[in-house]
């Protein structure tokens, strides 16, 4: 009973996770580098979310079917049109300068980058915390039998989560784009040979990636509802071990990895310590590696001397 | 690709125009702030009215940026109010005020301390948060500079510091406090306590309360921790609240996680008291968030911006009209530690030509024997003993309809 309670929270937060790691996979697929500017990118989808939705909901009369849709509908569609802008813009001003440079160079400016959104939400939008109104009413729960009970919410975050990796497995393997995503992330060279714009390609990646990131801080704040300058960066470094776990360019695997996150967390919080939940996550993550050094469904990539 | 780039300079150009048009827009409350003032702090400049050279120059350090912000900003923003306040009135005592940020790390508060040095900070106000805190108090007992912290509430930052005084409760004090209310009015049955154990002000509550507790004879059925990185999910705590049948939970900790337990605890539909610390003030003036969550809450603070005596009314009025948003415990803190050290400095007769140490030498005596009426504490008023802890009472309030009421 606990423990159903307790697994339903783990699916739920780790569906989140398993979101935010699509993101951060299909980067690092693609464009081989690790954007740790993603995290803030759910952070600034999540306060225009916010926006727009305290903005809207004054239009409705309260309690209205209306009231509860279209400012929570409004508000995501626009979050995810402002976070791919901005992913696009932070792409080709940060990242595209640097594609002949070496990974470091590109990994620091990410942090940068990651930074500037941190302080630059700070400027624009303070650094109280403001609560989120989530997207769906709390108080929208789905009884079980034996006293379980399972909010909505979960249920959208869930059901959400499934659909994007769907979604995504099929526009990488059936559409022309996502072929051309497939053969930059194994040979930009030969792939720009056969005729593949790359830049454009890796353009699309994170426009898809960060518009991925906008879903996720809705769905997350709506879930942990206190939103602030550094929200972002938590669920952020946790999706991206999510990646590394379930193997990092897989989508599969960043589902999967999320998924496990998110359970183990909570387990390892209520049944053995919330002292050591975070370094229990770590250690699991640390023996997979040993086992499997590519992650759980990562690929084994032979180096070629 | 020539276009391009262009392109690219005219989006950054305009990025930063943004960025500093949008701190222009929060610094518009003091006229004398310059609008691009985005890494210089605005309140170094803010006091042009005392060019005679004739004031005391206090220096104090604090988040200004980065997640703790909002107590550094609040610290900041009360000083500076109390600081316009005198020397507007233009009597023998003027300040000049600067705040340098130490974004709540320990390392930053040392270089922000150096450079308010050599600036010839004559008087400091400490760090606003403990961690920095405990580091430049250290700085200030050896070069004898006298602090008096507004916030920085752990026993370490005061405790043997001859020269290092509080304006907040020590944390100590808050956790037997709280114990001791919970037992006189017979609140709980079973108490379950989630604290953050990463943070010396949640802890030193925590353990202070555990100990008065078991010499009460309170039963503390059980407690769980969380920390910085974990303060999203609180199911497994509050699940092993509810499965010890507790009645009351004691959160010793700022009231940001504490809104996620509150909305977290609803939603599972476990409904136990809460018992809240100063920290949790600033809760119900959280933007977006739902007061009725919030109801019924209890805590002890020292501080009540809905009080309807005159000087609080008039410095949440002041605070308002510049910073648009309503002032917490931080802001009142600071206030009052500006007004604590013009009367000080006047008791012992101090002028601005002194140097720090005599300054340090003269409040050092007169400081344990002032009794300071503030906007925190009650009628009683407040004083200090030598160890540099203070003494004042703390109110307790419940929320009710989404405003704080009296308890007693």
């Amino acid at each position: 009973m606990v423990f159903l309670n307790y697994l339903i929270s783990g699916i739920g937060l780790g569906s989140i996770y398993a979101i935010i790691a699509l993101g951060y996979t299909m980067v690092y697929g693609i464009a081989k580098m690790l954007n740790f500017a993603h995290g803030d990118v759910i952070m600034v989808g999540a306060y225009i979310c916010y926006f727009s939705m305290s903005g809207l909901s004054a239009h409705f009369e309260e309690g209205s079917l209306a009231a509860a849709v279209v400012p929570a509908l409004a508000g995501t569609v626009l979050a995810m049109v402002v976070c791919t802008v901005l992913g696009v813009v932070i792409e080709r001003l940060a990242y595209k300068p640097l594609r002949q440079a070496g990974s470091l160079a590109v990994l620091i400016t990410a942090i940068g980058v990651s930074y500037f959104l941190q302080n630059a939400a700070q400027l624009l939008w303070s650094s109280s915390p403001k609560m989120f109104t989530p997207i769906l009413s709390r108080d929208l729960q789905l009884s079980l039998p034996g006293g379980l009970s399972v909010s909505a919410l979960t249920i959208l975050t869930v059901v959400v989560c499934i659909v994007i990796m769907v979604g995504l497995t099929l526009f990488t393997g059936r559409t022309k784009m996502g072929k051309a995503m497939r053969a930059c992330s194994e040979d930009k060279a030969a792939a720009q040979l056969m005729g593949i714009d790359v830049n454009r390609t890796i353009s699309m990646t994170f426009a898809i990636g960060s518009a991925l990131a906008a879903v996720a801080g809705v769905l997350y704040l709506s879930t942990y509802p206190s939103l602030v300058p550094t929200t972002g960066s938590m669920p952020g470094i946790k999706a991206f071990t999510a990646a590394v776990f379930g193997g990092i360019g897989s989508i599969p695997g960043a589902l999967l990895g999320g998924l496990l996150l998110g359970i183990i967390e909570i387990l390892a919080g209520g049944y053995i310590s919330t002292q050591l939940q975070t370094a229990i996550v770590f250690a699991v993550l640390i023996v997979v590696l040993l086992v499997k050094p590519a992650g759980l469904l990562g690929k084994v990539v032979r180096e070629k001397v | 690709m020539k276009k391009l780039r262009i392109l690219s300079l005219a989006m950054t150009g305009a990025l930063c125009l943004s960025l500093l048009a949008g701190c222009g827009g929060g610094d518009s409350g003091t006229s004398e702030t310059p609008s691009g003032g985005a890494s210089e702090t605005p309140a170094a400049e803010n006091t042009g009215s005392t060019a005679t050279g004739a004031a005391f120059k206090i220096g104090g350090t604090g988040p200004l940026t980065g997640g703790a912000s909002i107590y550094g900003l609040a610290a900041q923003r009360g000083a500076q109010i109390a600081v316009d306040e005198i020397n507007a009135e233009g009597g023998a005592i003027q300040f000049e005020l600067r705040y340098e940020d130490d974004v709540h790390v320990a390392e930053t508060a040392v270089n922000a301390y150096n450079t308010l040095k050599d600036w010839g900070m004559q008087i400091s106000l400490g760090s606003v948060t403990s961690t920095p805190g405990v580091a430049t108090s250290a700085l200030n007992y050896e070069d004898r500079i006298f602090a008096l912290t507004p916030s920085a509430s752990s026993p370490d930052v005061i405790e043997g510091k001859d020269n290092v005084y509080q304006m907040c409760f020590t944390d100590d004090n808050q956790g037997s406090a709280s114990a001791q209310y919970i037992y006189d009015q017979g609140l709980g049955e079973n108490i379950f306590v989630i604290w953050k154990n990463d943070d010396v002000y949640s802890t030193g509550i925590y353990n202070q309360f555990v100990a008065k507790a078991e010499e009460l004879g309170l039963n503390v059925v059980g407690n769980a921790t969380f920390t910085e990185d974990t303060q999203t999910d609180f199911t497994v705590q509050l699940t092993q609240a509810q499965g010890s049948d507790a009645d009351l939970i004691f959160l010793p900790m700022y009231y940001q996680p504490a809104s996620m337990i509150l909305t977290q605890a609803d939603q599972m539909g476990y409904a136990p008291k809460f018992f809240g610390v100063d920290g949790m003030d600033g809760i119900l003036t959280m933007e977006g968030f739902d007061t009725s969550l919030a109801e019924g809450v209890m805590l002890l603070t020292p501080f009540n911006a809905d009080a309807t005596d005159e000087a609080t009314v008039s410095f949440v009025t002041k605070y308002q009209e510049q910073w648009e948003e309503t002032p917490n415990q931080f802001a009142a803190d600071a206030y009052d530690c500006v007004y604590a050290l013009k009367q000080a400095l006047e008791e012992a007769g101090c002028t601005p030509d002194m140097s720090a140490e005599e300054i340090n030498d003269a409040l050092i005596q007169v400081f344990p024997t002032i009794t300071f009426h503030g906007l925190t504490g009650d009628g009683e008023g407040i004083t200090w003993d030598a160890t540099g802890a203070v003494s004042k009472a703390p109110k307790g309030m419940v929320i009710q309809d989404g405003a704080y009421v009296g308890m007693d």
